[in-house]
């Protein structure tokens, strides 16, 4: 049974003290950070309080511990989406893992005449470091149409692959819309045409049970702060052979066996050679009792929770007529809307007025012009912890949405 | 009565500069304008400030892009307000409106209809949008983009 007020009680942030604009505090920009249970808070705290030390080739108790403790947090980063310990990199984030594969295994193997696949939904973090790659070999980049409703169908996949398609890059679950795609039919798609997947997991790790050996994803990226864990900590996951393939971006500490004054240098192997520098060790301490926090719920239940969540928003939410949906039938926790009439920062304002958190943004101008048809939207994104109650704060105050004014008098 | 005493009057001039901008476009002889992008890092607001400006006198004052009401109407009223003044007025002007913004005292008579705005601090993440185009005008008149606090 799926107790939501006593999940709350975990998390710090929701202990009622904590005030928006005077109002109590309803947050729904999830899709951009999350809260952090106590026992993250705790995690990250015990590195500092009690076991303070630099890992690796540590000749002290206190360094083996970190070591341990690193060691048995990438277990368990492998276990959660059914990989291998050795093909877990740990990174700052999804930007810099996706950014690891464009400029190690991207820059390194691609050519001029080769191609990379991506779609018009993909967050900047996801085109931004292709493009890079396409400025430093000469391949090209094209973009796979999505359908009507702004999805990836493994359909328009396959109509737009061909034999020059090294690198296909897409989010499982897109983080405007919110729709989640077939990446297991993607992947073999790909395959077929001797491509790789390099799957974009930012809001969608944090949101369905993900098994990459199941979708048979060639990479995936994610952050450590949308699955309640700290900022600054995130995952690459590779698998095993094209991590070997894949050059680090970054060199120093930590990651070389040996090296001579000639410059020669070996490397270690993944995921070692990726991870020069000294980790974010509070925040690798802190994503292990994330991801413990998770698993204790269920990734499965915490699913059938947020769609529950999100069908119960979309119902009350259809009935108000100065509303514009933009994904009503979306998977992930994302709900994108205008209010008619209202440019959506100024909605967004509105609704901080009233205590509750979205974000406004604009959006490419292909998916804007497509699909959207506007220049910005208002996102709400919905956790783990978010209640039917907060919704109908949301409804209410939205009811009144285009008097978007009442923020400054 | 004050603008400042009634708060259905400022909303509607704030409506009106953000529904019907007159000032919003590009200029038509833009060669003889200086301009300046003030695309903001925080939000949305994406807005390019022209102004004409000859013998210590801005002449005419413009702006075009993507901006929330608050950002457009400020600009919409930065523009009329600045026309026609020397520079020595609108450095004077722009002091009281940043006042105004950070809550310092100010001389309301001074930046007229701007006073509309005084409410920004409620809303601070809106503080940005507010003074995009004072910041973008202060930029191109005096070389500093400094926001003054």
């Amino acid at each position: 049974m799926y107790d939501v007020n006593k999940i709350r009680k975990d998390f710090p942030m929701l202990d009622g003290t904590k005030l928006n604009q005077g109002h109590p505090l309803v947050y729904l920009d999830n899709a951009a950070t999350t809260f952090k249970p106590k026992c993250v808070i705790e995690a990250c705290n015990r590195y500092y309080e009690e076991e303070c030390a630099n890992s690796h080739r540590g000749d002290y108790d206190l360094a083996y511990k970190v070591d341990v403790t690193v060691d048995e947090v990438r277990n368990k980063v492998a276990k959660f989406i059914n990989a291998k310990k050795e093909e877990v990199v740990f990174t700052s984030g999804t930007s810099m893992s996706i950014n690891l594969v464009a400029s190690g295994y991207g820059v390194k193997h691609l050519k001029k005449g080769d191609e990379i696949l991506l779609t018009e939904a993909e967050h900047a973090s996801n085109v931004l470091p292709w493009f890079k790659v396409k400025e430093m070999t000469g391949c090209s980049i094209n973009y796979i149409p999505l359908d009507k409703e702004g999805r990836l169908t493994v359909e328009n996949v396959k109509k737009t692959i061909n034999k020059n398609t090294k690198i296909v890059a897409i989010a499982q679950i897109t983080n405007v819309l919110g729709y989640l795609c077939d990446v297991k039919e993607i992947a073999k798609v790909c395959h077929e045409y001797g491509a790789i997947l390099v799957l974009d997991g930012a809001q969608s790790i944090p949101h369905v049970p993900v098994d990459v050996k199941d979708l048979d994803c060639d990479f995936l990226s994610f952050s450590g702060h949308k699955i309640y864990g700290p900022t600054g900590i995130g995952v690459l996951y590779g698998k095993f052979e094209l991590l070997q393939d894949t050059d680090p971006f970054m060199s120093g500490g930590g990651n070389n066996a040996r090296f001579d004054m000639c410059g020669n240098v070996s490397f270690l192997q993944p995921p070692a050679k990726f991870e020069a520098g000294t980790l974010n060790l509070a925040g690798i301490y802190g994503l292990g009792a994330a991801i413990d926090y998770v698993n204790k719920i269920g990734m499965e239940e915490i699913h059938k929770y947020e769609l529950e969540l999100r069908n119960y928003a979309v119902s009350k939410l259809k009935t108000l007529q100065n509303l514009i949906i933009y994904n009503e039938f979306a998977e992930g926790g994302i709900i994108t809307i205008n209010v008619k009439d209202v440019f959506a920062q100024d909605e967004a304002s509105y609704l901080n007025s009233k205590g509750i958190c979205v974000r406004s943004g604009e959006h490419c101008a292909k998916i804007l012009h497509d699909f959207l048809k506007t220049m910005a939207t208002v996102r709400i994104s919905f956790g783990l912890y978010n209640t039917k109650e907060e919704i109908d704060v949301l409804y209410e105050t939205l009811k009144n949405g285009g008097d978007f004014l009442d923020a400054y008098f | 009565m004050r603008i400042s005493d009634n708060p259905l009057l400022m909303r509607e001039i704030i409506m009106d500069h953000y529904n019907d901008p007159i000032n919003k476009k590009v200029p038509e002889n833009v060669s003889e304008y200086k301009q300046i992008r003030m695309d903001s890092t925080s939000c949305i607001d994406d807005i390019t400030i022209y102004v004409k400006e000859k013998n210590n006198v801005v002449e005419d004052c413009k702006f075009d892009g993507v901006a929330c009401t608050i950002c457009t109407s400020s600009t919409d009223i930065m523009c009329d307000l600045v026309k026609g003044k020397t520079k020595d007025e609108i450095e004077e002007i722009a002091h009281n409106y940043f006042n105004m913004i950070y809550e310092k005292e100010y001389d309301e008579d001074l930046i007229e209809e701007a006073v509309v705005f005084k409410n920004t601090y409620k809303q601070a993440s809106r503080i940005k949008c507010a003074t995009l185009g004072w910041n973008g005008l202060k930029a191109i008149l005096f070389g500093e983009e400094n926001e003054e606090k």
